[in-house]
């Protein structure tokens, strides 16, 4: 803030506290001070009014609030820049309070660090930590239960899509995952990808027809082995899901799967490492872990 | 100066009442107006897109505001959920502003990239689909109209009259980029961006 800024502020601050003294004194001014029952000489229909002084117990608080003011003005940060002599600022409160938990908070953490995700797994406490973690920054998407919805993966079964032990979680939370799986209408055709759709039924055991089936595998093997893999068991590398285990994300319906085929999927997991920091996602990762077990 | 003068003067009174009650506008608003730590935009801060801008504007007609702030204070309480507290210059493109004043729902200045888009629009369709406990309304109509893309243009030139700094070739594009946009798409959009200029999240 500029020094002209720093005078404005200040005179008028000043100026207004000076200004509230002045107006008791002008308001005071040729009264004793003592009840004299003097009259104003107003007079309403036989109604007269007083001409008392203020009350003693009102001007000392007016009084008061003018060196509260005063006192307040210089020690906190009110006059421009002039940052009062406790040198307090909000960005220093929160500074403080931050540090003084983390120092707080540090030992916990540093003994969670210490040990491997999969051995903090079996700390009661460190999976209680890690549930009301799970609770404020990860049940958005995938429930207060860990059980996800259409479209966010359930935690607490043992399919995942991208691996299922204790540091291939952590590393699914700090760095996020991009799944993508493209869009193949234009590529198949509205026939191809129903062909397709039934094929990839045949391949969890649902109903299915026969010759689509047959038809669906031929693009099955063209265009979707290099991620799902010849069998359909999908493969962790891309995330690509296991197609014939009956669990689906997207639902497992045959107007869902179509729907997968024809335009595609993108799941993303954002990155929570500049989020939440190594230390809680290590927790997280451990409660996540827990849930499978 | 008698009372009486004043109280048997209106016209008087009147000036006199604006001045007492300017001294706190004068000194605690209007510097504010000159000031740096208020008027520069942070390092990296961009004017929104013509779809942000849009996304804005479904986000101000669809009443966001009165359930969600836009305004992280800086209280750890607020810092651990929510992310590094909000900057002034972080807000200065912003014509009107949107701190809002009460949450009902969870603050927004930093939900940009929070979740992914799929979730947005899961979430916007029914918000209980995904968050049980929601008592968020579905704006299930935002997948069914269009933006009106024939004004984008216009709206940039009146924020670029006051200050914002759109170049002719963005609002020139203006159009041309929002068109055939859904309302749910632009609004995405727009909170897919916000808060993400400050890198430092903690």
């Amino acid at each position: 803030m500029s020094v002209f800024w720093t005078v404005w502020i200040s005179i008028l601050l000043l100026g207004s506290i000076v200004g509230c003294y002045v107006l008791l004194k002008l308001a005071q001014k040729g009264q004793s001070g003592e009840d004299e029952n003097v009259k104003t000489g107003h007079q309403y229909d036989g109604i007269e009014e007083f001409d008392n002084p203020l009350p003693k117990w009102w001007v000392w608080m007016f009084i008061g609030t003018i060196v509260f003011g005063l006192v307040y003005s210089v020690l906190y940060p009110a006059l421009g820049s002039f940052q009062g002599f406790l040198g307090w600022s909000s960005q220093g409160q929160w500074e403080q309070e931050v540090a003084s938990k983390e120092h707080e908070y540090a030992a916990i953490f540093n003994k969670y660090a210490a040990v491997s995700v999969k051995e903090l797994a079996n700390n009661p406490e460190a999976l209680k930590t890690g549930q009301r973690l799970f609770a404020n920054n990860c049940a958005v998407c995938h429930g207060s239960t860990a059980t996800g919805s259409r479209g966010f993966p359930n935690l607490a079964d043992k399919d995942w899509l991208y691996g299922g032990d204790a540091e291939t979680i952590k590393q699914s939370i700090m760095n996020g995952r991009f799944s993508n799986m493209p869009p193949w209408g234009s590529v198949l055709g509205e026939e191809g990808v129903a062909n397709v759709t039934q094929f990839v039924l045949s391949l969890s055991g649902q109903s299915h027809d026969a010759a689509a089936t047959e038809k669906g595998q031929t693009s099955f093997k063209q265009f979707c082995i290099s991620c799902h893999g010849a069998e359909g068991k999908g493969n962790v590398l891309f995330g690509a899901p296991n197609l014939t285990d009956n669990v689906w994300l997207y639902g497992g319906a045959k107007e869902y799967i179509a729907e997968s085929i024809g335009l595609g999927r993108k799941g993303v997991m954002p990155a929570h490492k500049d989020l939440l920091g190594d230390e809680k996602v290590h927790v997280i990762a451990a409660y996540v872990y827990s849930l499978s077990q | 100066m008698k009372h009486e003068i004043i109280e048997k003067n209106i016209g008087l009174m009147i000036v006199l009442i604006l001045v007492a009650i300017s001294f706190g506008a004068l000194s605690e608003i209007v510097p504010l107006f000159f000031i740096d730590e208020t008027t520069k935009p942070v390092d990296g801060l961009k004017p929104h897109t013509a779809v942000e801008l849009e996304g804005r504007d479904i986000y101000i007609r669809e009443g966001c505001h009165v359930c969600h702030t836009q305004m992280i204070r800086p209280f750890r309480a607020e810092t651990e959920r929510y992310g590094h507290y909000s900057v002034s210059g972080e807000h200065v493109y912003e014509h009107p502003f949107l701190w809002g004043s009460k949450r009902t729902g969870p603050d927004l200045a930093r939900v940009g990239q929070r979740y992914s888009d799929d979730w947005h629009n899961a979430h916007l369709m029914n918000p209980r689909d995904v968050v049980p406990e929601s008592n968020m309304p579905g704006f299930s109509w935002l997948f069914e109209n269009t933006v009106d893309s024939s004004l984008t243009g216009k709206k940039m030139e009146a924020l670029r009259k006051v200050g914002v700094p759109y170049t002719d070739d963005d609002i020139a594009g203006a159009q041309k980029a929002v068109e055939g946009k859904t309302e749910a798409e632009v609004l995405v959009a727009y909170l897919q961006q916000l808060g993400t200029v400050l890198k430092n999240k903690r």
